[in-house]
């Protein structure tokens, strides 16, 4: 059985001008101790997704339908009092912007212990104790005298190890990190990358990574989950995802990345994708990449909405032209 | 830099067309109760020097901090140097009046990051595009509407689009009038300065491919400043790697990528993410054989 599993999930909007479909029939489950990566651009609803996992979906949005359970539990039906107890004991969340997330008028130490008391019922002391070494795992240097400082007195890096070591703090079984590493430097990245698994592994933790960057899910994800204007557009384990992608949008996504080993790039030009995403107050009938995609036009794909489907064990897709199902008349088309 | 291409051949003075020496660019950091004194100083620029011929792109890439926008800036005077020298097509730009400099700005531009925070939001799309030739003097009305069409066709927009507010356009179509205002004055020195880091990937690609299009057409040399590292290999024939202030490497684009010289480089390379579950595999092995390169800031 998986540790969470989502089925049909719709979080709306409500704005002056209609709603806002900004996740609109979202599925997909995560086994224990794997990591599911969560790709897409701006809007897509990548992170909507996963603040309607946790409840935190804030009005004006809603979460109209669908279930989230979670070690046989449904969340969506949960008490805000239930809930709370989930979050940050049992699933943990981590955000971009760390500084943010971390209140700056109090020290990290009350901020890290105070988590401790509220799930864990620890006495003062025993947290402290507990912080420190919380801090050593997510390697601080010098952690019981920087259990004093304010956030301001970390660095981009730092701020965003101590968010871990919040989020560590309750053991939790599923971590959700959502843009864990966008706002920093590529080389501190590299670093909270790595001790994303080195910790992933000691506290054999389940994982969601919510990016734009495919080069962060290429190195973190297990299964990896394409979304586009709200829905999932395929899903399929990471080597098999990027060695032969199906839906003509992941293609096209992996076509316009810049490639930092490819050799004479200077005189070619990258693919790019015309066009952008659809408006999701009036999400179009047909495939919702339908206006950008070049197979589209010589069928009707872009007026009946294709569903996603199996097209090989363990990879799913939503287009009525994949890649490995294309006839040579429809490509030819494409030119 | 040795190799000279034809085009880079044209320049008027057979020099390329901007050669910086020895750039520095110091802030004092002040201290004091009443009297500030200048205890110290950040050398946010110290000691750089490169060139740029015509067509021709130098990627300067480097973390945040490390020096490579207020290099943009101190080039084209926008910050003023505290030492060294920029040469445009022979011309020392440190030494001129500031009416001087201003004829001078024509021939270079700036693209900035920030495609909603660079555009005027009170400014039609026309006016934006169209202000540099109000500022400089050129054409009347009529010549600077045909004027402002134009550009809008070059960089993919349709004309009739001339009477809208920024606030109708996404962030690529943003960039896009960014691109036209930088064009305007028919520069031949863009400097871009993270022109695609706001942008999807999906839109970034039409971005880059616009910029390489215009170079082509116009001959523009660029100063392509971002962090992204294969954004820059993507659109550089040079690359200069800065690192606190200094650049620790220089050379032809596919020479510093892939035999990196400096330990900085090495680490910075390894450190990026590549699109393939496989190759990532490799590439962290390497990267923990160069972590020692790094010092994480605390």
């Amino acid at each position: 059985m998986p540790l969470l599993e989502v089925s049909d999930l719709r979080t709306f909007f409500k704005t002056r001008e209609g709603e806002v479909h900004a996740v609109d029939g979202v599925s997909f489950s995560v086994e224990e101790g794997k990591t599911l990566g969560i790709v897409g651009e701006s809007g897509c609803g990548k992170s909507v997704t996963a603040l309607s996992i946790m409840g935190l979906v804030q009005s004006p949005g809603r979460v109209v339908s669908g279930t989230a359970v979670f070690d046989g539990r449904e969340l969506t039906t949960l008490s805000e009092g239930e809930l709370e107890d989930v979050r940050g004991r049992e699933i943990a969340m981590i955000f971009q912007d760390p500084m943010t997330s971390l209140n700056p008028t109090l020290t990290i130490g009350t901020q890290l212990t105070e988590t401790l008391r509220r799930h864990l019922n620890m006495s003062r002391e025993e947290a402290k104790k507990r912080a420190v070494e919380l801090l050593e795992e997510v390697h601080i240097p010098d952690a019981a005298r920087r259990l004093k400082d304010y956030p301001h007195r970390f660095s981009g890096g730092m701020r965003q190890r101590v968010m871990i070591a919040m989020a560590l703090s309750c053991n939790p079984k599923l971590l959700i990190a959502d843009e864990p590493t966008t706002a920093l430097d590529v080389t501190v990245q590299a670093g909270v990358l790595d001790l994303l698994e080195e910790l992933r592994l000691q506290h054999n933790m389940t994982m969601i990574i919510i990016t734009h960057n495919m080069g962060v899910v290429a190195e973190t994800a297990d299964d990896i989950l394409v979304m586009y204007a709200g829905q999932v557009v395929e899903q399929a384990p990471a080597v098999e995802l990027f060695d032969r992608p199906e839906h003509p949008y992941t293609e096209a996504l992996l076509g316009s990345l810049p490639d930092i080993e490819r050799e004479n790039v200077r005189n070619e030009r990258l693919v790019s994708i015309p066009g952008r995403p659809p408006d999701l107050l009036v999400p179009p009938d047909g495939c919702r990449f339908a206006v950008r995609c070049k197979y589209a036009g010589i069928d009707d794909c872009d007026k009946i909405a294709p569903a996603l489907r199996e097209i090989r064990t363990g990879h799913w897709v939503r287009s009525t032209h994949p890649a490995s199902e294309r006839s040579a008349a429809t490509v030819e088309a494409a030119r | 830099m040795s190799e000279v291409t034809p085009q880079a051949a044209q320049g008027t003075t057979g020099e390329p067309l901007l050669v910086v020496s020895n750039l520095k660019k110091y802030f004092p950091i002040k201290s004091g109760l009443l009297v500030d004194r200048t205890v110290d100083y950040v050398r946010a620029v110290d000691d750089v020097s490169f060139e740029i011929r015509q067509s021709q792109t130098l990627g300067l890439v480097g973390e945040s901090g490390s020096g490579k926008s207020t290099t943009g800036y101190t080039v084209l005077q926008l910050l003023k140097p505290t030492d060294g020298s920029v040469r445009f097509d022979g011309v020392e730009l440190t030494k001129l009046s500031r009416g001087e400099m201003r004829r001078m700005r024509r021939e270079m531009q700036i693209v900035f990051q920030d495609p909603y925070a660079s555009l005027n939001p009170r400014m039609t799309i026309g006016d934006v595009v169209g202000e540099p030739l109000v500022v400089h003097k050129i054409g009347d009305r009529t010549r600077r509407r045909r004027t402002v069409e134009e550009l809008l066709e070059v960089v993919g927009f349709n004309p009739d689009f001339i009477n809208r507010y920024p606030h109708e356009f996404s962030g690529g179509q943003r960039q896009r009038i960014g691109i036209a205002r930088a064009l305007a004055l028919n520069p031949r020195l863009i400097v871009c300065d993270e022109p695609v880091s706001a942008l999807d990937v999906s839109i970034q690609a039409q971005i880059l491919n616009l910029l390489k299009d215009l170079q082509q057409a116009f001959g523009l040399a660029y100063l392509f400043i971002a962090h992204d590292l294969a954004v820059v290999r993507e659109m550089s024939d040079f690359i200069a790697v800065m690192n606190r202030g200094k650049i620790v490497e220089q050379g032809p684009a596919d020479q510093v990528y892939k035999s990196p010289r400096d330990e900085y480089t090495k680490a910075l390379l390894a450190a990026v993410p590549v699109p393939d579950p496989r190759r990532m595999r490799e590439r962290k092995a390497e990267r923990r054989r160069h972590k020692h390169a790094l010092t994480e800031s605390v």
